[in-house]
C-alpha cells in the first residue's frame, strides 16, 4: 500500500508541474495577477509531493520491501542502514526521482529567495522550471517508475547494492553532483524568462548571478567528490578518467565557468547579453545531455545505468523540445538585445570574452571526443574506435594553459580600456618571477629538470602572484593594508579565492601526474619494500568479517628514514551476496603527498602481491576544488544580491550617480593624465 | 556492466537463468576496475622500461571492460595483455611494434589515443578548428569594439588614487 | 545576415540531436574482430584430454570446423554446451575447443560432468593463444574454413537463435565454398 502512495504523490506532482508550467506563464504574458500569484504556492506543492514520493521510496528501502522491484534490485536485508537509504540513488529509477526532487528543491529556493524580483518575472522562472519538472515526472511515470512492484511473487531478499557503491563516497557524491547539475536549470529558467519577457538587462544578470554561482560551486564540489571517490575506490591512483559519463559534468562545469564570468560582464557593463543567454542555455543542455548519455546506454561507461532505448528516445525528445525550443526562442528574440561594443581592443571585456571562448572550445572538444566513437561507428558501418584519456589530456591541457595566461591579464586589466603599457608595468615582474621560480623550484626540490613541471609551476605561480599583485593594486591607495583588505568587495574576495583554487588544481593535477611513483611487489610477511623516502614493512594478513562481506586485512608499518610513521591496513573483500571481490586501499593522506597501498592476491607460497604508490600533491586537486567552491559561495553572500527591490532600484540610482561622478572626476583629471 | 555473452540474447533467456548468468558473469569474468585491481609484479631492467610500460598500459583499452585502460583493469584478458606488453618491452620491441601487435589482434578499438587517419582527422584537428573559429569571433568583436564616445582616459596609479578619493566622497554623501 | 547567424546554435543543436538519435540505435558493445579472413595463428600447446600430447596448427582439421573458446568457470559456456554437443553429434562439422585461462583438472572435470562436444581441447592456460586470436573472454566461437582461415567470429553465448541465424549460415557458406 505504501509504495502506491509514492506513486500517487508522483502523479500529483506531475499534475502540479503541468499547471505551474502553464497558468503562471500565461498569467505573466497577459498580466493576470491571480495566475502569476499561483507560481509560488504551486512550487511549494510540487516540492511537498515529490518529497513525499522520495520519503516513500526511502521507507520501502528501510523496511526491506522487496515487492518493490527497484528495492529488490538495489538492496538486501543485510545491507547496512546508511546504504539502504542511499540505495535510493543507487539505480536509474530512484536516482531520477532524487534528481527531480532536487529540481523541486531549487524551485522552492527560487520561490523563497526572490523577493527582490518582480512577481511576473518570478512566475516565468518558476513556470519554466515547472515545465522541466513536468517532463521529468512524466518520464518517470511513463518509463522508469521506481514504485513498480514484483507481485504476487516477490523475492525473499534483494540482489544487493553494487559493492562499489557501498561506500561513503556514494553517500555524498551523487547528491552534490545532481544538485549542481540541476542548479543550472535555475539559470536556464532565468534566461528563458528574460527572453520571454524581453527583459534582458543588467538587473536580470544580477538576479541570475547568485544562482549561477551557487550551482557552479556545488557542481565543482560534486565533480571533485567524484574524483576523490574514484581515487580511493579504484585502487590504482587514477583521479580523473575522462569517462563518457564524467565528461558531461565537466562540459557543464566549463560552460558554467564561462557563464559566471559572462554574467559578470553583463551585469557590470551591459554587454555580451546574447552570449550570456546562449551560455545559460548551453550549460543546461550539457546537463541534460549528461542525463541522456548516462541513462540511454548510448556510450559504454563504468557509470552507465542499464540501457533502454525507450528511455533514450524520451530524453532525447525532451532534450530536443526544451533545448531546441529555447535556441529557437533565442534566435527570434536575440535581435531585441542590443549590446553596444563599448570597450577597446585591450580591455577586461575582451580578455573575459577570450577566456569564455577558450572554455567553450574546451567543452566542444570534450564533446567531440566523447561522441566521436559513436559517429565513427555510424559512419564506418560498425567499426569501433576508442577515445580515451591520452586524447583528452593532449587537447585539454594546452587549452587550459592558454586560459591561465589570459586569466591573470583579464583580472588585472580594467573595464572599457586598458593600456598595454599599464599591463606591462603591472605584470612584467609577475611574469618574470613566475617563469624563474617555475624553473628553479622543481629543480631545487628534485635535482632534475622537468619541462612539464616547470611549465605547470610557472603557470600556477603566474596565477598566484597575479592575484597578489591585483590585491596590491587595489589597496595601494588605502591608508593601511588592513583597511585596504577590509575595503575589498565580498564578491571580489570570492573571485580571488576561486582563482587561487584554480591555481591549486592546476599545480596539483600537473605535479601529481609528473611526480607520482609506484612499485608492484610480491612480499612475504616480514619483508620490506622501499619507495622514495619510505620503507614499508609488511606484517602479514588476518581474516576479517564484515556485515555483508568476508576478507583479509593486511598490516604495514610505514617508516621514513628508519623512523616509524604509522600503520596502514589495506583489505581484500568478497561481498557474500553477490560474490563480488573488492579492494579497499589503505591511504595515508597528506598535504604534500599521499601514500597508498593496494592489496592484490595471495600466491600459493603465501606471499601477497601489492602495489605501493607515492603521489605528491594529489590532495591539491580536491583542495583546489574546495577553494573554488568556497569562492563561489563567498561571492553568493555578497550583500549586493540581497537588497530588496526598492533598495535595488535606489542602489542602481546610486550606482548611476556614482558613475557620472566618476566620469566627471575622470574629466577633471584628464589634463593631469595628459601632462 | 554487461558481459558480452548476455548481449546477444538477454531477452531470450528466462528471467531466473538470466539473473544467474549475469551474477556469474559479473563475479567471474568482467571485473571492472573498481571491483578488483590485479597487480603485476614485473621486474624491469631500468626505469625507462617501466615508464614505457606504464604509458603503454594507459594508452590501450581493456577490450572486455566497460571503459578502462589496461592499467585500471583487473583479471582476464587485460592482465594477459599487460604481460604481453611487459614481455615485448623486455624483449626490446619498440612502442610502434607493440602498437602494431595490438592493432593486428584487437583493431583500432584497443587504442585510447586513436591513430591519425582520414577518419580521425576531424577528431584530431576539430579542437584546433574550434579554436581558430573562436579566435576569429574574438577578432571580429575586437575590430568592432570601440570605447564609447571619445578615447577613454587612461589613469595611472596617482590618478586612480585621486579618483578613488573623489568616489569615496560621493559615497559618503549618500 | 546577422539575424540568420542567430540560427546557427539551433542548427548545430539539430545536427547534434540527429547524431544522438542515430547513436541510440547503435550497440556500442558490438566488439569488432580484425582477424576475419586472416589465417589462424601458429601454436604448439598440450590438450586437455591428454596432457603429454602437444598439438599445433597442423593437427587441426583440414575441413571447415568450429573453434570454441571456453572455460570451466564460464556459465555461458555451460549454457551453449548442449547446442555444440548436438552439432558435433549430428556431424555438422568438427569442433575444436580452446580451454581458455583455466585449470586443466577443472576443465577435465567439467567435461566429465557435462559432456564434451570437442574433438580435443587445446590448453591455453596463460591466454597467449587467446591474444593471438583477439579473444575478449570466453565464450567466443570462430568458424574456420578448410584452409585454416578465420571466416566468422561470434562473441558471447550461442543460443538456439544465434546458432540458427548467425552461425549456421556462416558454416553453410564456408562449406559451400569448400565444395566448389
Amino acid at each position: 500500500m505504501v509504495p502506491e502512495l509514492g506513486q500517487l504523490t508522483l502523479i500529483l506532482s506531475f499534475c502540479l508541474c503541468v499547471i505551474l508550467g502553464t497558468l503562471p506563464l500565461i498569467g505573466a504574458g497577459t498580466g493576470n495577477r491571480q495566475w502569476i500569484g499561483l507560481a509560488r504556492p504551486l512550487t511549494a506543492g510540487v516540492f511537498v509531493f515529490l518529497s513525499l514520493s522520495l520519503l516513500v521510496l526511502g521507507y520501502s528501502f528501510v523496511t526491506d520491501d522487496f515487492s518493490v522491484a527497484f528495492v529488490a534490485q538495489h538492496s538486501n536485508s543485510l545491507l547496512p542502514i546508511q546504504y539502504k537509504i542511499t540505495a535510493v540513488w543507487g539505480g536509474h529509477e530512484g536516482s531520477f526521482l532524487f534528481w527531480t526532487w532536487m529540481l523541486s528543491g531549487w524551485m522552492l529556493a527560487v520561490a523563497i529567495f526572490s523577493k527582490a524580483m518582480p512577481d511576473d518575472f518570478v512566475a516565468r522562472v518558476l513556470g519554466v522550471m515547472g515545465l522541466i519538472g513536468a517532463g521529468y515526472t512524466l518520464f518517470m511515470i511513463a518509463t522508469s517508475n521506481p514504485f513498480d512492484r514484483i507481485l504476487p511473487l516477490s523475492p525473499a531478499d534483494g540482489a544487493d547494492l553494487n559493492s562499489a557503491l557501498q561506500d561513503f563516497g556514494f553517500i555524498i557524491h551523487p547528491p552534490s553532483l545532481y544538485m549542481g547539475y540541476v542548479g543550472f536549470s535555475v539559470v536556464f529558467a532565468f534566461a528563458i524568462a528574460a527572453l520571454l519577457s524581453g527583459r534582458l538587462d543588467s538587473a536580470w544578470a544580477r538576479w541570475s548571478r547568485p544562482w549561477a554561482n551557487a550551482a557552479w560551486a556545488i557542481l565543482t564540489i560534486g565533480i571533485a567528490l567524484g574524483s576523490w571517490w574514484a581515487y580511493y575506490e579504484l585502487g590504482w591512483g587514477g583521479w580523473w578518467a575522462w569517462d563518457p559519463v564524467e565528461n558531461p559534468p565537466m562540459i557543464t562545469w566549463l560552460l558554467g565557468t564561462a557563464l559566471i564570468h559572462s554574467l559578470a560582464v553583463t551585469e557590470k557593463r551591459g554587454v555580451f547579453k546574447s552570449w550570456t543567454v546562449l551560455l545559460a542555455i548551453m550549460a543546461f543542455a550539457a546537463s541534460l545531455l549528461g542525463t541522456f548519455i548516462t541513462r540511454s546506454g548510448l556510450l559504454t561507461s563504468v557509470h552507465a545505468f542499464a540501457s533502454d532505448p525507450t528511455r533514450g528516445i524520451y530524453i532525447l525528445g525532451f532534450l530536443g523540445l526544451v533545448v531546441g525550443g529555447s535556441l529557437l526562442l533565442f534566435a527570434l528574440r536575440a535581435p531585441l538585445m542590443k549590446s553596444e561594443f563599448g570597450f577597446a581592443a585591450i580591455s577586461r571585456e575582451v580578455f573575459l570574452l577570450a577566456n569564455n571562448i577558450i572554455l567553450v572550445v574546451a567543452s566542444a572538444a570534450i564533446l567531440l571526443g566523447t561522441l566521436y566513437p559513436m559517429v565513427y561507428q555510424a559512419v564506418s558501418g560498425g567499426e569501433l574506435i576508442s577515445v580515451g584519456p591520452p586524447y583528452f589530456n593532449m587537447i585539454f591541457v594546452p587549452l587550459m594553459a592558454i586560459l591561465v595566461l589570459f586569466q591573470v591579464v583579464g583580472s588585472i586589466s580594467r573595464w572599457k580600456k586598458t593600456s598595454a603599457e599599464y599591463l606591462r608595468r603591472q605584470l612584467g615582474l609577475v611574469a618574470i618571477a613566475a617563469v624563474v621560480l617555475g624553473v628553479v623550484l622543481p629543480l631545487v626540490v628534485t635535482f632534475e629538470f622537468n619541462f612539464g613541471a616547470s611549465i605547470a609551476t610557472a603557470l600556477g605561480l603566474w596565477i598566484i602572484l597575479g592575484i597578489l599583485q591585483d590585491i596590491r593594486i587595489k589597496i595601494s591607495n588605502k591608508a593601511s593594508t588592513v583597511s585596504g583588505l577590509k575595503s575589498l568587495a565580498v564578491s571580489y574576495i570570492g573571485m580571488q579565492i576561486a582563482h587561487l583554487g584554480f591555481a591549486t588544481i592546476l599545480l596539483g593535477a600537473s605535479l601529481t601526474s609528473i611526480y607520482s611513483v609506484e612499485k608492484s611487489v610480491l612480499l612475504d610477511a616480514g619483508e620490506t619494500v622501499d619507495l622514495g623516502a619510505y620503507d614499508f614493512v609488511f606484517q602479514g594478513t588476518e581474516p576479517v568479517q564484515g556485515p555483508n562481506f568476508v576478507g583479509d586485512r593486511a598490516t604495514f608499518q610505514v617508516m621514513k628514514n628508519d623512523v616509524y610513521q604509522r600503520d596502514l591496513h589495506p583489505e581484500k573483500r568478497v561481498y557474500t551476496q553477490s560474490g563480488t571481490p573488492s579492494t579497499e586501499m589503505a591511504i595515508d593522506a597528506g598535504f604534500w603527498r599521499d601514500l597508498f597501498i593496494t592489496l592484490g592476491e595471495p600466491r600459493e607460497s603465501g606471499a601477497w602481491s601489492m602495489t605501493i604508490h607515492i603521489k605528491p600533491f594529489v590532495r591539491w586537486v580536491w583542495l583546489g576544488a574546495i577553494l573554488m567552491a568556497l569562492g563561489g559561495v563567498v561571492a553568493v553572500t555578497d550583500k549586493r544580491y540581497r537588497r530588496l527591490r526598492v533598495k535595488t532600484l535606489a542602489g542602481e540610482e546610486t550606482a548611476r550617480s556614482l558613475k557620472s561622478g566618476a566620469d566627471k572626476s575622470a574629466e577633471a583629471l584628464q589634463p593631469v593624465s595628459q601632462q | 556492466m554487461i558481459f558480452p555473452a548476455l548481449l546477444n540474447s538477454p531477452r531470450k533467456a528466462s528471467g531466473f537463468l538470466r539473473t544467474l548468468l549475469q551474477i556469474a558473469a559479473l563475479a567471474l569474468l568482467c571485473m571492472t576496475s573498481n571491483a578488483w585491481s590485479a597487480i603485476d609484479t614485473f621486474e624491469f631492467e631500468n626505469d625507462e622500461q617501466q615508464q614505457r610500460f606504464r604509458t603503454l598500459s594507459n594508452e590501450f583499452r581493456c577490450p572486455m571492460c566497460q571503459n578502462t585502460s589496461l592499467t585500471g583493469s583487473g583479471g582476464g584478458v587485460a592482465e594477459d595483455l599487460r604481460r604481453e606488453i611487459y614481455l615485448m618491452i623486455v624483449d626490446g620491441k619498440t612502442d610502434a611494434e607493440i602498437e602494431q601487435f595490438m592493432l593486428e589482434r584487437y583493431g583500432d578499438f584497443i587504442f585510447y589515443k586513436p591513430r591519425l587517419m582520414t577518419e580521425t582527422l576531424l577528431l584530431w584537428f576539430g579542437p584546433l578548428l574550434f579554436l581558430v573559429l573562436g579566435g576569429w569571433i574574438v577578432m571580429g568583436i575586437i575590430r568592432r569594439a570601440r570605447p564609447q564616445g571619445q578615447e577613454a582616459v587612461v589613469l595611472d596609479n596617482s590618478d586612480q588614487a585621486r579618483l578613488h578619493k573623489l568616489l569615496e566622497k560621493v559615497d559618503g554623501q549618500d | 545576415m546577422s539575424r540568420l547567424k542567430l540560427f546557427i546554435p539551433v542548427g548545430v543543436f539539430l545536427v547534434l540531436a540527429l547524431v544522438l538519435w542515430r547513436g541510440l540505435y547503435l550497440d556500442p558493445r558490438t566488439l569488432p574482430s580484425v582477424l576475419i579472413d586472416k589465417p589462424l595463428p601458429e601454436f604448439s600447446l598440450p590438450i586437455v584430454e591428454q596432457s603429454d600430447r602437444l598439438v599445433s596448427k597442423a593437427d587441426l582439421p583440414k575441413e571447415p570446423f568450429l573453434l570454441n573458446v571456453w572455460g570451466s568457470y564460464c556459465l555461458p559456456c555451460l549454457q551453449e554446451n548442449p547446442i555444440l554437443k548436438a552439432a558435433a553429434a549430428d556431424g555438422v562439422l568438427p569442433i575444436i575447443g580452446i580451454n581458455y585461462k583455466d585449470k586443466t583438472n577443472l576443465a577435465q572435470m567439467w567435461m566429465d560432468d557435462n559432456g564434451s562436444p570437442f574433438e580435443f581441447s587445446v590448453v591455453d592456460a596463460d591466454g597467449r593463444l587467446g591474444i593471438d586470436l583477439g579473444v575478449y573472454g570466453a565464450p567466443e566461437t570462430f568458424v574456420i574454413d578448410g584452409n585454416g582461415v578465420i571466416r566468422y567470429k561470434h562473441i558471447g553465448v550461442i543460443d538456439y537463435q544465434s546458432w540458427q541465424q548467425e552461425i549456421m549460415p556462416a558454416i553453410a557458406a564456408v562449406k559451400a565454398e569448400a565444395r566448389n
